[in-house]
């Protein structure tokens, strides 16, 4: 399909594919907190990247006005997303690239299954791609008898290991080398027995892998970190090299890119070819960023298409106060500095997207009521570090808490029984819309300290309150509030300042 | 300078001494303190749980008892709840459709002050020892909450305050700007990750050596306080306040306790 459906707007469509955790966050989260060795290897890998993060965005003066400058163009992005999606295909088209419009995971697969089938090939390198393992292409296109092969290291590991990625830069973060050592020996063809954990050999067996498929496939996969509609520019940032092989040696290169990667102008790049590197991989310019603009005849390759995504985009463009979730540009920072992170993994998180960005994210994509992703924007204490860390100035901890006003007021239209957070939160209130209501309550506080008993600790209580005392006490109340004591015996100030004297 | 104290409810119902010795602390610079009566709570709860509807009356209230006064400046021992006022209210205020409300939020969130916002930026307070008598001869370590760190910018206000107590030792906390936790309802709705992130907290505040760990927000203490008390802990948590407050003559304890005079004890 071609050509974009200029009709009356409907009703947003939520994404499908990999965006969903199909059981509740607290039990996810549970189970991966049992893993002490991701949790090392995760905390080591984690605490690395945010160090160098910090040295490189400190050699910069202008760091804050980079990331205003980016969120800026960001927000004008995606207040004018029409006009530039077209822009940018009238110059895509005009250089010889061919592109498509999918709505969803489904409609994506099969436009790039299909392309694929009419090369009359069964196999594909790909680029390392966060919108490919959204629409789940891999899988659908192993349905269909074409193998797609992970050309990035770490996705590689990945792939070979059977596993799912658990980091959107550093997909096998959750691995350590003697880890990923024991995954090539058992799962890459004529490697070396004796390879040992090495890093650099384990480089080299991946390269001698790899080279293989680049210099036999017919078609490559690839994803796109920027589209560029003032040309019809394509790009794609990566540190190895293996993107680029990917990009020019197959002669049909099908891209696959979410609408909201544009930005109007090459101009742009100047801001995003600084915070990107640096929020990622804390590096002050990636080794290698491929740029490509249509049909070079005789140079690289002669089938160029595009498929743009929306799966969700639009609906989550839809929402006032969740649509700057669309600035992400994939950098990751926000959860290499998340302390939920770090202790669970990406593997909890369930969708594609793990870390606080995920958390908003997955859930504004798929609509809050999808399966268990009502229960990712809980998934934080809000600490805000991922604000502060995010280059494009995304205030995630805001869309939290609104995605829980969302979760919130979508299970008062089920109307269920209440649970005990519901009546929880209704007592309070009762008890915080007024001072006197409060006071009345605070009547009973030295019957909070008779429970506290002889330690002067409450050590246990029940319901959903059982999660505190899990791990932590309660000290005993006071006999008497501030409010009481201040209404009953403070004394005037300057009383006090001569008594002091 | 008149001073309106917003507690929060917290320290109103569980930590009275925190608000004491905010009041102790403006009193003894000579200033005016005041208590709107109808006060209760800034909503955060609520609004952090997703619970807007309910969170509307509670920021109403808070918005109405500071209106109903007049005074120079609020301050709050809370950057967490003084973030809320700031921040959260006048958002609520427009997601819920109330542009009155809205306005009215921002124009009690601009004249309200965390505790050493107030001190620090408007009331000159440099040198905790010199300007406020302050005493605390013990060593003590401090974990700066993320709400005061990050929504107010508080940087290092509390911690230099600290600093200039006389007869105080502060100890630097290992991984400092790590959240300690808490999170309001996370630490019940993911009480498993809550509780890892707090063993981590109460393991570098051990390893100072420090008899207690000190910070601006009486919750974040609370639940650093309550996991060193499960693990029998001899380190206690104390509001910064308390250990401003402490004079020579008026010793607080490390366990918050205040002596007035010779050994009375309140």
């Amino acid at each position: 399909m071609s050509g974009v459906f200029m009709g009356m707007p409907s009703l947003p469509v939520f994404g499908d594919g990999n965006l969903h955790i199909d059981e509740p966050f607290p039990a996810a989260a549970h189970r991966e907190l049992g893993n002490t060795q991701m949790r090392a290897n995760l905390r080591h890998a984690t605490h690395t990247i945010r160090d160098k993060r910090l040295k490189v965005v400190g050699e910069l003066p202008d760091w804050e006005e980079l990331r205003d400058a980016g969120a800026a163009t960001k927000n004008q992005v995606m207040a004018n997303l029409p006009a530039l999606l077209e822009e940018f295909e009238k110059n895509f088209t005009a250089r010889g690239g061919i592109i498509h419009w999918a709505r969803d995971a489904d409609e994506a697969n099969r436009i790039v299954s299909d392309l694929i089938k009419e090369q009359e090939t069964t196999e594909v390198v790909k680029v390392k791609s966060m919108a490919t393992q959204e629409i789940g292409l891999n899988e659908y296109l192993e349905e269909q008898g074409i193998s797609a092969f992970e050309t990035d290291l770490a996705e590689l590991i990945v792939q070979l290991g059977h596993d799912k990625p658990s980091h959107i830069l550093v997909p096998a973060i959750h691995k350590n080398r003697t880890e990923v050592r024991d995954i090539f020996l058992a799962e890459m063809p004529n490697v070396d027995p004796n390879l040992t954990d090495e890093p650099r050999l384990l480089a080299m067996a991946a390269r001698e892998h790899l080279r293989r498929k680049f210099l036999s496939a017919k078609v490559a996969v690839s994803g796109a970190n920027f589209a560029l509609a003032d040309s019809g520019t394509l790009a794609v940032v990566e540190s190895e090299g293996n993107g680029r092989m990917c990009l020019t040696l197959p002669e049909t290169l099908i891209t696959v890119m979410g609408i909201e990667k544009l930005l109007p102008a090459k101009e742009d790049l100047e801001v995003f070819m600084q915070l990107l590197p640096r929020s990622s991989t804390g590096e002050r310019m990636n080794p290698y960023t491929s740029l490509w603009t249509g049909v070079t005849e005789g140079d690289g390759p002669q089938n160029v298409h595009l498929v743009m995504l929306d799966n969700g985009r639009t609906a989550a463009l839809a929402d006032k106060y969740g649509r700057t979730a669309l600035n992400c540009i994939r950098c990751s920072a926000c959860m290499n500095v998340c302390p939920v992170y770090e202790r669970t993994g990406g593997h909890a998180y369930g969708s594609t997207y793990p870390g606080p960005i995920g958390a908003i994210l997955s859930p504004l994509l798929t609509g809050i009521k999808s399966e268990e992703n009502s229960s990712l924007p809980y998934a934080s204490s809000l600490c805000g570090a991922c604000y502060d860390a995010c280059p494009v100035k995304i205030n995630i901890p805001e869309i939290l808490v609104h995605l829980r006003g969302e979760d919130v007021d979508s299970r008062r239209e089920t109307k269920k029984l209440p649970s005990q957070m519901d009546l929880m939160m209704k007592g309070a209130q009762w008890a915080f819309s007024s001072g006197k209501n409060l006071g009345l309550l605070e009547k009973g506080l030295p019957l909070g300290k008779l429970a506290a008993g002889r330690e002067k600790k409450i050590k246990r209580l029940p319901g959903i309150a059982a999660g505190w005392t899990q791990s932590r006490d309660i000290p005993a109340p006071p006999a008497q509030s501030f409010r009481d004591w201040w209404k009953k015996d403070h004394q005037p100030a300057a009383a006090t300042t001569e008594q002091e004297k | 300078m008149k001073i309106a104290l917003f507690a929060t409810c917290i320290v109103d119902a569980m930590y009275p001494q925190t608000a004491r010795a905010t009041v102790k602390i403006l009193e003894r610079l000579g200033h005016e303190v005041i208590f709107p009566s109808g006060q209760a709570c800034c909503g955060q709860m609520h609004i952090n749980s997703g619970y807007m509807d309910e969170a509307l009356p509670v920021v109403a209230n808070h918005v109405q008892a500071f209106e109903a006064e007049t005074y120079d400046v609020a301050v709050a021992p809370s950057g967490s709840c003084v973030a809320s006022v700031k921040h959260q209210h006048p958002v609520l205020a427009e997601r819920c459709g109330d542009a009155a409300l809205k306005a009215r939020a921002e124009a009690v969130g601009a004249k309200t002050y965390e505790l050493s916002q107030l001190l620090v930026d408007v009331l000159g307070v440099t040198n905790a020892g010199e300007q406020l008598g302050s005493h605390f001869p013990h060593k003590v370590t401090y974990h700066p909450s993320c709400h005061g760190m990050r929504s107010l910018n508080l940087g290092d206000r509390q911690l230099d305050l600290l600093k200039s107590v006389g007869g105080i030792e502060v100890a630097d906390l290992p991984e400092a700007d790590q959240c300690c936790g808490f999170g309001g309802t996370f630490s019940m709705k993911n009480a498993d990750v809550s509780s890892a992130m707090l063993e981590d907290k109460a393991k570098n505040i051990e390893s100072t050596g420090a008899s207690l760990c000190s910070g601006g927000d009486a919750s974040c203490l609370m639940h650093i306080g309550g996991g060193l008390s499960r693990t029998k802990s001899s380190t206690t948590t104390l509001h910064f306040a308390e250990i401003l407050a402490s004079t020579m003559a008026e010793p607080v304890s490390v366990t918050g306790e205040v002596f007035v005079g010779k050994g009375g004890k309140r």
